[in-house]
């Protein structure tokens, strides 16, 4: 009885029982807001970072990312000028650092729709510090990826009859029995839904900054991108509904994007390539690396912007656990991976796994191991999961064996063929590293032009998180 | 029914409880043509202004429909009908390694739909915004819950309308003329 009575009481808090009702769970855990700003605070501290004009520090740091990028470029031209042979690619190990780096890129975009689209539906609310910055990433990694493929056919120009299937002079189509072409699919049907969903999430932002700015080129800009949003009501109805499905379609797309990709291998008959395990496994291992490099750069972000009311040590927690649960995730993979290779009976899947741990590779797969499964651990204690200098550091961890996780995987299965007479070393060239160093700068000047230039918050998203923001009806009665 | 171009009676809110009641009244006192401005969706305020449920979810499924069956069109006449080619005796088509390409397109054609919808439901883009000029409008994107009713609405009044939206609390009920230039 005095249980039931109890149970009452906590559910009906709004209804006027004096100062006795317990609170809300809710309302016992941290602000996702610190310094409890107004809503109009929320408008201004976002706005105000498009509109202060471009300092020192940012135009030296975007000055040496697109250095970097213009390097990248310049390689690419001579790649295609003479040809693939300038990369260290021989004859077993036809896959070599482009495919690694593929895979790498795609992967670093998965944490941005798992924030934006999978959090949304379990109504995470911590993610909307961070969505609109993951999901920009998002963008950018893929546009990283789509480099690595279209060189590695050695002639791009001609790539869109091989790729895309459209009528063409030859009246020959695309094979659709191929993975490859799965993934052409995959990945620009998971970029182009990415940037649909993150312009959709954009436009009532742009529409407040469009009345924040004040020069006249600034004005035009976001009075265009944000296609005429005033806020009514009437176009807010459609508009959840529309972020609604595109939450629900982008959560089955960025699980079966790594999937595919995944595919590319495992509808391969290669040893240690042609497992079952591996599309959950590359699905977990995507959504560590993106969680490890969005971590990577919002703990910078939030430095240089000061927004360390927004994007709280709870959200970086909160990302850690994550990184956490998918590291043990990843780890489990590899364990198991090993297991059936001895369990399956298979002397070839045996010989490659010991090979991996042992052979001339063993530098990168004990790299990714030490990186990947072991270094994440210290995310058992709450104390390190709020430490930023060690969260830093453990990012880029993260990043570097997830790196070595795609490299062990394709050099690995490759350098050793069949016949001991053909096997092989592979180690890249200059022109590879220089590409793959080019895609950094690619990707940190479109976030560095991202975060001086877009909301790098998701304004509106913010505001309706807010304590006062929504009305409390849970006891009218009219 | 949206505000259109004509001249508006407007009044701003800041509580949220007290819009949410102002909407219902203004519902029930039977106008049609009125708007609710808010920098962020608030709940409950749809059924409040009595707006119908959106047929969005409809034109998405429509799009979902449209990329699946050109998915399964595109992969049967290319492969099986057109352009025959054995690869590795594999079957010219099967539905399992249509698979991939099925889902793709239909998620792809779903996207493309549903922002395409949203966009001609709610009328975007648009260029010309009649009521930016005014102050308390521009808030609306910002901090305040801006009430519009029209005065095309039959059930307008130039007096009776002001008074309504302040005995609802709204503060700085004003007259707006848009402007059509």
């Amino acid at each position: 009885m005095a249980i039931e009575e109890q149970k009452v009481v906590s559910h009906s808090r709004t209804v006027s029982l004096g100062d006795n009702t317990p609170a809300l769970p809710e309302e016992l855990r941290d602000p996702l807001v610190l310094g409890n700003p107004s809503i109009h605070d929320i408008s201004e501290k976002i706005a105000s970072i498009t509109d202060s004009p471009m300092n020192l520090k940012f135009l030296l740091a975007i000055g040496a990312t697109a250095s970097l990028a213009g390097w990248g470029v310049l390689t690419i031209v001579y790649t295609i000028a003479t040809g693939i042979g300038v990369w260290g690619l021989n004859n077993p190990v036809g896959w070599g650092w482009d495919i690694t780096n593929f895979v790498f890129w795609i992967g670093i975009g998965h944490a941005g729709t798992l924030i934006s689209a999978i959090l949304y539906l379990f109504r995470q609310k911590w993610r909307t510090a961070i969505n609109r910055a993951a999901e920009a990433m998002t963008i950018f990694a893929v546009i990283c990826a789509l480099i690595f493929p279209l060189l590695h056919t050695g002639r791009p120009w001609l790539a869109i009859y091989w790729l895309l299937p459209y009528p063409n002079q030859m009246q020959m189509w695309v094979n659709f029995r191929s993975p490859l072409l799965w993934d052409v699919f995959a990945v620009s049907t998971y970029g182009t839904v990415s940037a649909l969903f993150w312009f959709l999430g954009l436009i009532p932002d742009l529409a407040t900054v469009r009345n924040y700015v004040k020069g006249p080129v600034k004005k035009m800009a976001y009075w265009l991108t944000s296609l005429g949003w005033t806020g009514s009501n009437r176009a807010w109805h459609h508009y959840e509904v529309a972020y609604m499905i595109l939450a629900g379609i982008s959560t089955p797309l960025v699980l079966s994007v790594h999937t595919i990709v995944s595919f590319d291998f495992a509808v391969s008959v290669l040893p240690g390539w042609h497992t079952t395990i591996f599309p959950p496994y590359f699905v977990a291992g995507a959504v560590f690396s993106g969680f490890a490099m969005v971590m990577t750069l919002l703990i910078i972000t939030r430095e240089i912007l000061d927004l360390k009311d927004y994007i709280t040590l709870k959200h970086l927690d909160n990302m850690n656990k994550i990184i956490l649960t998918t590291g043990m995730m990843v780890g489990y993979a590899y364990t198991m991976e090993f297991f059936i290779a001895w369990y399956s009976g298979n002397p070839y899947e045996l010989s490659v796994f010991i090979n991996r741990a042992t052979g001339d590779y063993a530098w990168s797969y004990w790299a990714m191991f030490i990186c990947n499964v072991v270094s994440p651990q210290v995310y058992w204690f709450k104390n390190l999961r709020r430490n930023i200098p060690l969260m830093f550091i453990i990012s880029i961890f993260v990043n570097i064996g997830m790196w070595f996780e795609r490299f062990t995987i394709i050099s690995t299965s490759l350098h050793h063929d069949f016949l001991p007479g053909s096997w092989g070393y592979y180690s890249p060239t200059w022109v590879e590293v220089s590409i793959f160093a080019g895609t950094f700068g690619i990707f940190l000047t479109l976030f560095l032009l991202f975060a001086k230039f877009v909301p790098v918050i998701a304004i509106s998203e913010v505001k309706a998180i807010m304590p006062t923001a929504q009305p409390h009806h849970h006891n009218e009665h009219h | 029914m949206s505000i259109g171009t004509s001249t508006v009676v407007m009044g701003n809110f800041t509580d949220p409880n007290a819009l949410l009641h102002a909407a219902e009244k203004i519902r029930d006192s039977g106008f049609r043509k009125f708007d609710v401005f808010t920098p962020y969706p608030v709940h409950g305020l749809d059924g409040a202004m009595g707006i119908k449920r959106t047929i969005l979810p409809y034109i998405s499924f429509g799009g979902a429909m449209f990329g699946l069956s050109n998915a399964l069109l595109l992969q049967y006449f290319t492969g099986a009908i057109d352009y025959k080619l054995n690869i590795g005796g594999k079957p010219f088509f099967g539905w399992q390694f249509s698979i991939p390409i099925d889902f793709e397109l239909t998620i792809l054609c779903t996207a493309l739909a549903t922002i395409g919808g949203v966009f001609f439901l709610s009328n975007l883009p648009k260029w010309h915004l009649p009521f930016q000029h005014d102050a308390g409008f521009q808030k609306a994107v910002d901090d305040t819950f801006v009430v519009a009713i029209s005065s095309e609405d039959p059930r307008y009044t130039t007096d009776g309308t002001k008074m309504l939206l302040e005995q609802l609390g709204a503060s700085d009920v004003r007259i707006v003329e848009p402007k059509n230039d």
